[in-house]
């Protein structure tokens, strides 16, 4: 069939994925450590149907040619890593990253999951875990009794214990890094996971290496703007109804063909 | 068999080829750094003995529309636009030397830094490559600096310079991928008049009330040339009815 019908057709998916992409960043806009993603749009190949520069005779040139684009699609989606608000909550279990990295945490598979939701909650055996339940990596066990518990912007974590007077150290953070954080692997659940393309985790002490550094009773809001989302969803919308205006023209002429020939 | 037919035809098939054109266009939209493909049709008489009557059209993509599209603030470092006329050097595909618009680049696993579609962008001298770093910053000269890892901000080092390249619109064409490339094939010297600005991107230059105009237009256009094959198809029956003995 022509294809008037089906670039206006690749149109329309373009924009329902965008239209996807724009209600999954308004979903999670109240999402502890979400980072925002982007649907990155490419034109599709071009049909040479007439060359450019061919022979019109022994001396003359065609100065024009004949592509036709078909259409568009969307090669990437892609995280912005710009840094969330930072809300302050007064929970000594909650933490929140001021510039890069990320934290490491232990998934049930034996694998490594990365996060920068640090809302952290304790365990029955008393392990730092993740809403999720999994355990951060170094793991950091709180012991029993512990009255109070202080994280230093260097991630390491002491604990004030009945009876004695000098709080306890009882282990320390540590944030991973990479060199292409948009290119980890989102798995839901806040978690993000080392792909080819992220390069191989690098961890280290926070605030050291470039990484950010720590904040005990905050944590970081989701990087989501709501106004760009919403003019985002405009733009798409408007976007959608005049590619499938382009189809139902396409539509009427072929239409008028059969009725009249 | 009337040639009327023939003519009407060519109108109505050059005028689809057109409206495919133009939903390109409109499919594009929300392309980054897209420029709207430009159509045209040409006459094309036939010549011979008698009168000249039967001129056929042919649609032909005239190029680009080479303006400026809207530039959208993102906020992120490393989206970039090109202000005014010129062009961001990639290497495409086939290892060739081309031009995009489209400056939402990123920074890969192994350094290299790429567009958003995942070509490389050149540097001066070859593909520009970023260390490790804190933060990258691209600058209006298209230079790129880092805070390189474990360093403060007072250390900021330059890591290379995009090429930013101005040719002669004229001797631009769209190859079949999407890139710009120069007609003769060569590749375009960097030209430091080119200017980019950090942090935002620039949108597809298409303008869809343009678009939507030119669709109606084609359409009823379209529904001209049936009338007319309508109009020949009558006539031939109207003549082969006269000559009918019965």
């Amino acid at each position: 069939m022509d294809s008037a019908l089906w670039a206006a057709k690749t149109g329309l998916d373009a924009q329902q994925t965008r239209m996807t992409v724009v209600s999954h960043n308004l979903a999670n806009v109240n999402t502890t450590g979400f980072k925002k993603d982007r649907a990155v749009f490419e034109d599709l190949l071009y049909q040479n149907q007439r060359q450019v520069g061919g022979a019109t005779s022994q001396d003359t040139i065609s100065p024009t040619g004949l592509n036709i684009g078909t259409g568009v699609r969307v090669v990437a989606t892609e995280k912005n890593h710009t840094q969330g608000n930072l809300n302050t909550t007064g929970n000594s279990l909650d933490v929140a990253i001021q510039g890069r990295g990320f934290f490491q945490v232990l998934l049930p598979d034996g694998s490594f999951g990365y996060t920068r939701d640090g809302g952290f909650k304790m365990s029955a055996e008393g392990e730092l875990v993740t809403a999720s339940g999994y355990k951060v990596q170094p793991g950091i066990t709180i012991p029993a009794g512990a009255q109070s518990i202080t994280i230093g912007n260097d991630g390491v974590v002491t604990a004030t214990i009945a009876g004695q007077a000098a709080p306890t150290q009882i282990g320390t953070l540590q944030l991973t890094d990479f060199v292409n954080p948009a290119g980890l692997q989102p798995r839901g659940e806040n978690l993000l996971s080392e792909s080819a393309a992220s390069g191989p985790a690098q961890t280290s002490t926070p605030g050291l290496n470039g990484l950010g550094s720590l904040q005990q009773g905050a944590l970081e809001g989701s990087n989501v703007n709501v106004v760009e989302e919403l003019v985002n969803m405009i733009e798409t919308q408007r976007a959608y109804e005049m590619n499938s205006k382009a189809i139902s023209t396409t539509d009427q002429m072929l239409q008028y063909v059969s009725q009249n020939l | 068999m009337d040639r009327l037919l023939y003519v009407a035809m060519s109108g109505a098939k050059e005028t689809l080829r057109a409206q495919a054109s133009n939903n390109h266009n409109l499919a594009n939209a929300s392309t980054t750094g897209f420029r709207a493909d430009l159509a045209a049709f040409q006459a094309r008489a036939v010549h011979g003995a008698g009168f000249e009557s039967r001129v056929y059209s042919t649609a032909a993509s005239t190029g680009f529309d080479a303006s400026t599209g809207a530039l959208v603030s993102t906020g992120r470092d490393l989206d970039v636009a090109v202000r005014g006329d010129g062009f961001i050097a990639v290497q495409g595909l086939d290892g060739r030397e081309a031009y995009t618009r489209a400056g939402d680049l990123r920074i890969e696993a192994d350094g290299s830094l790429r567009t958003g579609t995942g070509l490389q962008v050149m540097g001066d001298g070859g593909p520009v490559n970023v260390p490790p770093a804190t933060s990258v910053f691209v600058g209006a000269d298209g230079g790129v600096s880092i805070v390189p890892l474990g360093q403060g901000a007072d250390t900021r080092a330059i890591v290379g310079r995009i090429k930013l390249v101005k040719p002669e619109i004229a001797q631009v064409e769209r190859s079949a991928d999407g890139l710009f490339r120069l007609r003769d094939g060569t590749d375009a010297p960097a030209d430091a008049s080119v200017q980019l600005a950090s942090g935002v991107l620039e949108s597809s230059n298409v303008n869809v009330a343009d678009s939507m105009v030119k669709m109606i237009e084609l359409s009823r256009r379209f529904d001209l040339q049936v009338k007319a094959m309508r109009a020949a198809e009558d006539g031939g029956a109207a003549s082969s009815k006269l000559l009918s003995l019965g």
